[in-house]
């Protein structure tokens, strides 16, 4: 097992795996390498992959499981090197676990279409359904909860639980996808030359050096030598260069509560996060300066249970003048709209800690400038590092694996070289899109709520209080916090008996369908990325379609489990041989 | 044009086919275009003995010879031989046109055989690319399983596609090449009633000598019901505006000098002569290429760039058959409109 002295950070829970010193940090995928195994026993031997993963967390193996079930790449052989050991977990531990990520909705559905999300929830897996966030110097507030949004917001769960989860689907893929444990890549070398002259080596030659790494930030600066560039910085303190910190632990609660409810303060220091575990034990994370982390980890335990109530109860934060204006703005809001918003809840009170759960570990932020090189796509932390306060970092991770395995199953089913630098270019394009907005908002967050000066905090829970109070621009900021990453083609209905209405809605809907005028008696309609199958015939629901979309044949590609997948259900792929620029979306529904 | 309808009527006469004729005065008043047609008149009826299969019947400039290798294109693409695979160089383009062209190939073939293999969806067909080049076409339909033959004149394509295809150990058993002519290669095929389930001629067409040799000889190395695609540049004024004058002397967007706009053929003429030849044509769709993007389309319109599908047709054609070169006849039903 690996050390625990870096944690994941788990403020409404990025699951941003940190991982420990013996692990690869960066989580890296190459196309078509070679592998020249340096074991002992394997000496000598060459063998030739077609992916190759760095990286064993929680995004490396979502995404070997991810390229190994996806029918348009059968046959292709994938290798995940991963430096610790195999996490296999029989059954559940009593105790959990400190790190922790939020798996937001976007996230499950993707787990759950490689067919690990139903073995998190048999195992452990906390959803919750409110969060509340709120400023220590004033009073503003903003919650978060399902009447505006989904029934669960996200889900918490715990990181071991995740990976193991990840290596029995990993063991169930054995005939494409190896792993190979206690392995670290130590050169990489590309069997082909260079072909274009627009695309410059990285480095010395073609093959990137890579040392043992022994803490994050030297990671980073050797990450930037390999690659160029990177956008890295930590966050430090104004007196010191000491970078922030965060401190975690497993919180006994004072008493049982339904606890379904995430809640964030933001101190002047940094945010202090609870998250639920179960009824009677939360997470904490408390990001912090390092001196205060430090001061926090020598505490006894009833001092340190003490300073965790002060910093999420206490008022002495707040000037009389804040709190004034504060009132003055939310009577104003309220007259204007007087049901809006709504009541201030109080956190669960903490009696204790779980043993030996309080550690802490650095925070930072860090964003690679290019994700792809010749023949290599960065993913997951290796790409970008945020700040855990918006919990994002690993479902940004997940939004990366959907996207590029979608690209390259495409490439695939297009006959394409999985390494050339079109699709990867692709990739790189929309993550960046996607994932540049989230950062640097995360980012402002982070600056906006660490400093007390009195205009910056009126600001700040004026904008606070009336994003409460305003439903439409709660929604919006919600999405951080939701961050719904759906891949592209994936539409789950929520009626299973409409779903051929709700398919034909969708896809009318739908930029990318050909508008049914193109379709004549012989075209077909062609929906990429396969979504869900299990048995049944395709013709007898193909007919069902035709009326909409004169569809005059349905072609079998291929199937993965679904997000449901105890409802069983069918997948369908058209064809069409002319709108090949257009993909469609897939219905997921019962055959019954 | 009266001088057109003569020669058409002389050659009626002569029980040629009226195919080329018709291309010429559908694609418009083309004076050079009528000289010539009636200068190869005068030449023909002084050989009018000569057998239908060495002397095919077309006015275009295409010489009336035996094999369809135009000597001159041959050595432009020596000089180009090693340039095929540098995807932002001269050939740019054509490697942007596998997005359309390697869809558009494996669909149809999908339609007609329908056993699936996830992973490799032409896995167990065998196809000919008549004019590889340097196996742009072909490396991608080896990849998805294909036994893949690429035939090329110019040797020094041939040698650049087998060194790259050395790259990648998957198309080792797949994928192999041939520096031979079509006539060649049919020559040898034509005890055995066709080999290929697809033949691919992709942006060759237009720079064949003979087009109805050519037709001929992909109707003999073709399985009966076996697909031949073509894609190519239609012969019309838009085509002469954007595909010569924009796409090679203003954009470069192909070396000056690749494409000679006589040799550009209509696909109503292309689909008579592939008829005259035992095929039945599916479809045609057209092309358009962003200069922008860099990126290919399909369009409606085939005024320039065009792709056609055409199968050969059986024997004896049932009418069940016959049906089965669009679509597999139980899908067919069982998907129909309910």
């Amino acid at each position: 097992m690996h050390k625990i002295t870096k944690a994941t950070l788990a403020l409404h829970d990025l699951g941003r795996c940190l991982i420990a010193e013996r692990h690869l940090s960066a989580i890296r995928i190459i196309s078509r390498g070679l592998v020249c195994a340096q074991h002992g026993d394997d000496s000598g031997k060459n063998e030739v992959y077609d992916v190759i993963i760095s990286g064993g967390g929680m995004v490396g193996s979502a995404m070997a499981c991810s390229l190994g079930m996806d029918p348009n790449l059968e046959g292709k052989k994938i290798l995940l090197l991963e430096a610790g050991n195999k996490k296999v977990m029989d059954e559940v531990p009593d105790t959990y676990s400190t790190r922790v990520s939020s798996i937001s909705p976007g996230s499950a559905t993707l787990l759950s279409g490689i067919g690990a999300w139903e073995q998190i929830t048999k195992m452990r897996c906390k959803p919750y359904k409110k969060m509340q966030v709120w400023d220590a110097c004033s009073d503003a507030l903003i919650t978060f909860d399902k009447e505006n949004l989904q029934d669960e917001m996200a889900y918490i769960v715990e990181n071991d639980i995740v990976v193991a989860a990840l290596t029995k689907q990993l063991d169930s893929l054995s005939e494409n996808v190896q792993v190979k444990y206690r392995s670290k890549v130590v050169k990489y070398t590309w069997p082909m030359p260079l072909p274009s002259s627009r695309i410059r080596s990285m480095g010395p030659g073609h093959t990137g050096q890579r040392r043992d790494y022994s803490n994050q930030a030297a990671d980073w600066c050797r990450w930037t030598k390999l690659n160029g560039e990177a956008a890295v910085w930590g966050y430090p303190q104004s007196s010191g260069t000491m970078t922030n910190q965060a401190v975690v632990a497993v919180l006994h609660l004072s008493e049982p509560t339904e606890n379904n409810v995430a809640w964030q303060r933001f101190l002047p220091t940094g945010p202090i996060a609870m998250l639920p575990l179960s009824d009677t034990e939360s997470s904490l994370v408390w990001s912090t300066s390092h001196r205060l982390a430090e001061e926090l980890l020598e505490l006894d335990e009833e001092s340190f249970v003490d300073a965790i109530n002060s910093a999420f109860w206490s008022n002495e934060n707040q000037s009389e003048l804040i709190e004034t204006a504060g009132s003055v703005f939310r009577g104003t809001l309220s007259a204007i709209m007087p049901f809006a918003g709504s009541p201030r809840q109080l956190p669960p009170s903490v009696a204790g800690i779980g043993p030996k759960s309080r550690v802490m570990f650095p925070l930072g932020m860090g964003h690679a400038s290019e994700y792809i090189r010749h023949r290599v796509a960065l993913i997951g932390d290796a790409a970008h590092r945020v700040h855990p306060l918006a919990g994002q970092g690993v479902n940004l991770g997940f939004g990366d694996v959907a996207c590029l395995t979608q690209l390259l199953s495409q490439a695939a089913f297009n006959g394409k070289d999985l390494g050339a630098i079109q699709h990867l270019l692709e990739y790189e394009t929309e993550r960046q899109r996607h994932n540049l907005p989230m950062m640097a908002a995360i980012d402002l967050m982070k600056r906006l709520y660490s400093t007390n000066v009195a205009p910056v905090v009126l600001l700040r829970s004026f904008g606070l209080q009336a994003t409460n109070m305003i439903p439409t621009l709660k929604v919006n900021s919600s999405s951080i916090y939701i961050q719904t990453y759906l891949p592209v083609h994936h539409s789950e209905p929520d009626h299973h008996t409409d779903n051929i209405n709700h398919l034909s809605k969708l896809s009318s809907a739908s930029t990318q369908t050909p508008p049914t005028a193109l379709f004549s008696d012989y075209t077909e309609l062609y929906f990429s990325g396969v979504y869900n199958f299990q048995g049944s015939e395709p013709t007898t629901m193909a007919s069902k379609f035709s009326p909409k979309f004169s569809v005059t044949k349905s072609v079998w590609v291929g199937c993965r489990a679904g997000p449901r997948a105890a409802d069983s259900g069918v997948g369908l792929c058209f064809h069409t041989p002319f709108i090949t620029d257009h993909s469609c979306e897939m219905a997921l529904f019962p055959t019954k | 044009m009266f001088s057109n309808k003569f020669g058409r009527f002389l050659f009626g006469l002569y029980s040629r086919k009226a195919a080329a004729v018709c291309g010429v005065t559908r694609s418009g008043f083309s004076w050079t275009a009528v000289c010539k047609q009636r200068t190869l008149w005068l030449q023909r009826s002084a050989c009018v003995e000569t057998p239908r299969s060495t002397v095919p019947c077309h006015t275009s400039v295409r010489s009336a010879s035996q094999t369809t290798v135009d000597p001159d294109e041959v050595r432009r693409f020596q000089s180009l031989a090693s340039k095929w695979w540098d995807e932002q160089g001269e050939f740019a383009a054509l490697h942007a046109m596998n997005d359309l062209r390697v869809p558009f190939i494996r669909d149809n073939l999908l339609n007609v055989h329908t056993t699936r293999h996830p992973g490799k969806p032409l896995a167990g067909l065998r196809i000919l690319d008549v004019g590889c080049g340097g196996g742009l076409l072909t490396e991608p339909l080896g990849r998805l399983g294909a036994n893949v033959l690429g035939i090329d004149p110019v040797e020094q394509s041939v040698g650049t596609a087998q060194l790259h295809s050395s790259y990648d150990p998957d198309l080792h058993d797949r994928v192999c090449y041939r520096a031979c002519t079509l006539e060649e290669l049919s020559a040898v095929e034509e005890e055995e009633d066709g080999q290929f389930d697809a033949v691919v001629a992709s942006e060759v067409v237009e720079h064949l000598a003979d087009l109805e040799t050519f037709a001929f000889c992909c109707s003999t190395v073709l399985k009966p019901g076996g697909s031949l695609f073509i894609t190519t540049i239609n012969k019309t004024n838009l085509s002469y505006a954007l595909g010569i004058v924009v796409a090679e002397q203003l954009l470069r967007i192909v070396p000056s000098g690749t494409h000679d706009w006589e040799k550009f053929i209509s696909p109503v003429e292309l689909e008579r002569l592939l008829e005259s030849n035992g095929f039945s044509v599916q479809s045609v769709q057209g092309m358009l290429y962003n200069p922008l993007s860099g990126a290919w389309c399909w369009t409606d319109s085939t005024a320039i760039n065009y792709a056609l599908h055409a199968v050969k047709l059986r024997d004896d054609p049932q009418p069940d058959q016959a049906e089965e070169s669009g679509s597999h006849p139980e899908e067919h039903t069982a998907a129909t409109h309910s």
